[in-house]
């Protein structure tokens, strides 16, 4: 089964409750299957860098053995409510 | 071939830079020391990620990256004036390359590691260079940001 954006963003919503999430197909600028993405999860409040993207790594374990290249931003809500205001 | 290398050396080292400090021999001796030794190197992954401060496993060189991401880890590193670091390539070692991630339990390259632990990728690496997170990491490991001089200057 071919990774898709809106896989991607279904599993980021169901499994780490994600309240906003953008998919970004990048791979027609690379050679594979590559994604941006950014997540916005209350459930990345006090965590680290390093843990929020872990987490966001183990829920797309499964798809990450077939993506090339990954990009990720993860923010809180408050992070990216302020973010949008810039 | 260390004939070649070292020739590269005096001649890149011979020109003015823009981005200032570039390559170093510590760089070239890992990059030498891996392909002499590549088929140990799995075994080896925990000592290599302390060898120094600063360890990077990226796709190509500091001097030529092979990838836009790891080429960003070397441009933020040299931003700061980190030029001695240990730089492995993961494209000539295919062993290599499937061990750290199993190592770091991290499926991308490149990969950042401070005194021996594992940082993240480029994402992180460059939020934290923008969010100023870096310089204090930095200073942690003894390190002090180029940046900081530059604020001084300005």
């Amino acid at each position: 089964m071919s990774v898709t954006p809106d896989l991607i963003r279904e599993k980021l919503i169901a499994e780490i409750g994600a309240i906003h999430v953008d998919v970004e197909d990048t791979s027609p600028n690379r050679c594979a299957a590559s994604f941006k993405v950014l997540v916005v999860s209350p459930q990345f409040e006090g965590k680290p860098l390093l843990q929020r993207h872990r987490m966001v790594n183990n829920c797309l374990a499964e798809e990450l053995k077939e993506i090339h290249a990954f990009e990720q931003k993860t923010l809180t809500p408050e992070q990216w409510e302020k973010q949008k205001a810039q | 071939m260390l004939c070649i290398i070292k020739s590269t050396v005096r001649c890149l080292r011979s020109r003015t830079w823009y981005y200032g400090a570039f390559q170093t021999n510590t760089e070239l001796r890992s990059g030498w020391a891996r392909l002499m030794c590549s088929t140990t190197i799995q075994k080896n992954l925990e000592e290599m990620v302390k060898k120094e401060k600063v360890v990077v496993f990226i796709k190509g060189t500091p001097a030529q990256p092979m990838c836009g991401f790891s080429n960003a880890v070397v441009q933020i590193l040299r931003m700061h004036g980190v030029d001695i670091y240990g730089a492995y390539n993961v494209l000539d070692d295919q062993d290599l390359r499937e061990g750290i991630k199993t190592f770091s339990n991290w499926p991308t390259i490149p990969q950042v590691f401070f005194n021996g632990e594992f940082v993240g990728g480029c994402d992180i690496l460059l939020q934290m260079h923008q969010s100023g997170d870096l310089v204090e990491e930095l200073q942690k490991l003894g390190i002090r940001s180029a940046l900081l001089d530059r604020e001084k200057e300005a």
